[in-house]
């Protein structure tokens, strides 16, 4: 069992090896700190806009200008400095979601988990009422009803997505409730709370890791799906989602402004998700649903 | 067998009612919803009016009841915009849906089931590795990202597909290929990890002893097994493309339910979107119940738990 909880040395090494592992890392390390550096590396205001200088293709493609490294928006804004606030609202986004889904996902799943009967019969419950909810759906409707604002897409993802941090809490705490350095613990006279904070807890976190990070691709992708609905993140930050929809008029003529944020989000997505695996096979678990 | 049916069905109806009730609280997030319909410019009597003609003047629970009775027998009452019942709309929008799901599915199917047996097979070779990689490029891709390059590519440039609508079987090509992109890792994904399980399973070895057929082995005994897990799973994945597919029948201006939800969320039409999130909740449910029942037939072993 301690292998499957806890990695030992080799699987530390076989850690290193894993090239998906260090893309992965490389990825989410280099969008979070231009994300945090956003201010000092930005060339230019992200909402600046100047009428003059609309739809300048990148530098690099024809009719590109030095002045302006991804080129400009419809509205004469820098593309580049845009995408680089943009960094800053995925990652919020999904640390944020993680965080507030997680709690509630992980509280819920060790219930049902650590005490069974009744109580897992509502963890399950919850668990199954909460899948059949749309989420997408929901959101938009959410956030339709209230008005769209950054706080409120964490707020519904949170809410929504902690399905996932339930069913491998649950199940995890299951395995490990029965095991002897548990019934140790309840030996040694530790209260309930203290099994579940300190021996429950610490070695089911590197399972709900896993979680996390699958967690987070899907939240940075819903938030720029909903905003890409008008429904998210409201203009005129520079979500993502809401660049690719404000340049959908224009991708006939000019394709280049839905490649730019749509690369972006699929390449931070894609290194979240290969971090997210490289820890999974780490762990030797399949925990893909 | 039918004790574990009995209870999976009580779970389901519990679950339903929930749902219904949530649905309900939904449209009561707002506060007064009189004022919202009413919209910006309406005046206080103009307020009054809608409270009283849509019966918003009663106690909540008195609306509640009232509405969760409509609701059971299909009445979702009538659609602010529109000017027709919300179960004729949703009537009429729902084939396309399902047809778009249905036809999302199959593509994902034609394409997870041999890259994962394939994947399984050849375990740890770079065959292996491609196919994991097309899974991990498959769950990056944004659904509406990758409608608008196809729109690009294959509706304006080689010309092949209208770029957007409601219409004929070839306006259901572009938005299948998307949503079928959205299904595929995780279907290709459990049938690798349940052929290799299979593969490795003891009933393999005696059917390798035996002399049998490579073919035989891996379609009759190792699929077989493996395949359980994927048909359940493929059931309850319909109910997560229905579910999303409000993005991509947007993107694509399709006019099915999701379409439908779409227009009326921005156009604060609250019954049309209670009735659609109800639908398709209503549609997984049954879907993952259909999934037990699946299961149940194709793995004896599960009818006696």
């Amino acid at each position: 069992m301690s292998t499957a909880i806890l990695p030992g040395q080799g699987a530390t090494r076989r850690l290193m090896r894993n090239a998906g592992f260090a893309i992965g890392a490389l990825i989410v390390g280099t969008v979070f700190i231009v994300a945090i550096l956003a201010p000092w590396i930005t060339p230019y205001d992200p909402f600046a806009v100047n009428l003059d200088n609309r739809l300048i293709p990148p530098s690099f493609m024809e009719g590109g200008s030095a002045a302006h490294f991804l080129g400009t928006d419809q509205l004469g804004r820098d593309y580049f400095s845009r995408l680089i606030y943009g960094a800053r609202i995925s990652m919020i986004i999904g640390i944020a979601t993680v965080i507030t889904s997680g709690l509630i996902g992980t509280t819920i799943g060790i219930l049902g988990g650590f005490y069974g009967g009744r109580v897992d019969d509502v963890v399950m419950f919850l668990i199954t009422a909460r899948l059949s909810i749309p989420v997408v759906l929901v959101a938009l409707a959410v956030a339709g009803l209230l008005g769209s604002s950054f706080i409120l897409v964490i707020l519904v993802l949170g809410l929504l997505l902690w399905d996932r941090f339930a069913v491998v809490a649950r199940s995890t705490t299951m395995q490990l409730r029965t095991l002897d350095y548990v019934s140790a613990a309840w030996c040694a006279g530790s209260s309930q709370m203290s099994v579940l904070l300190r021996e429950i807890l610490p070695n089911i976190a590197t399972h709900l890791a896993v979680v996390a990070t699958l967690e987070m691709a899907l939240a940075i992708l819903l938030e720029a799906a909903l905003s890409f609905l008008g429904l998210g993140v409201p203009a005129p930050l520079p979500s993502w989602g809401l660049m690719i929809a404000e340049a959908k008029e224009y991708m006939f003529f000019t394709p280049w402004v839905i490649l730019v944020p749509g690369i972006a989000l699929f390449v931070l997505v894609l290194g979240v998700n290969l971090l997210g695996d490289a820890l999974r096979d780490m762990l030797g678990t399949d925990l893909s649903r | 067998m039918v004790k574990f049916l009995l209870r999976r069905l009580t779970v389901a109806i519990l679950v339903a009612l929930t749902v219904l009730t949530l649905s309900f609280l939904l449209t009561r997030l707002s506060g007064d919803l009189a004022i919202s319909i009413a919209g910006p410019s309406a005046t206080a009597q103009d307020v009054e009016i809608i409270r009283q003609a849509y019966g918003l003047n009663r106690p909540v629970y008195v609306q509640y009841l009232d509405w969760l009775f409509r609701a059971v027998q299909g009445d979702f009452g009538d659609s602010y915009f529109f000017r027709d019942r919300v179960s004729n709309l949703i009537g009429s929008r729902l084939p396309i849906t399902l047809t778009l799901g249905l036809i999302g599915l199959g593509l994902a199917l034609i394409v997870a089931l041999p890259l994962g047996i394939i994947a399984a097979v050849r375990e740890n070779t770079w065959i292996d590795r491609s196919v994991m990689m097309v899974a991990l490029i498959g769950q990056a891709m944004p659904s509406f990202w990758l409608g608008l390059l196809l729109m690009v590519w294959l509706g304006l440039n080689l010309g092949l597909l209208p770029i957007s609508g409601t219409g004929g079987p070839e306006y259901y090509v572009m938005p299948g290929i998307v949503l079928a992109f959205s299904a595929i890792p995780s279907l290709m994904r459990l049938t690798r990890s349940g052929m290799i399980e299979a593969l490795s399973s003891d009933y393999i070895r005696t059917a390798r002893a035996k002399g049998l057929s490579r073919l035989s082995i891996l379609v009759k005994h190792g699929f077989r097994n493996a395949a359980i897990p994927v048909v359940s799973i493929a059931a309850v994945q319909l109910g997560f493309m229905l579910g999303g597919s409000i993005v991509i029948e947007t993107v694509f201006a399709m006019h099915g339910v999701g379409y439908l939800a779409w227009e009326s969320i921005s156009k604060n039409d609250y019954p049309v979107v209670q009735a659609v999130v109800l639908v398709l909740a209503l549609i997984y449910i049954a879907l993952t119940l259909l999934s037990d029942l699946l299961n149940a037939v194709l793995d004896p072993r599960l009818r006696t738990a």
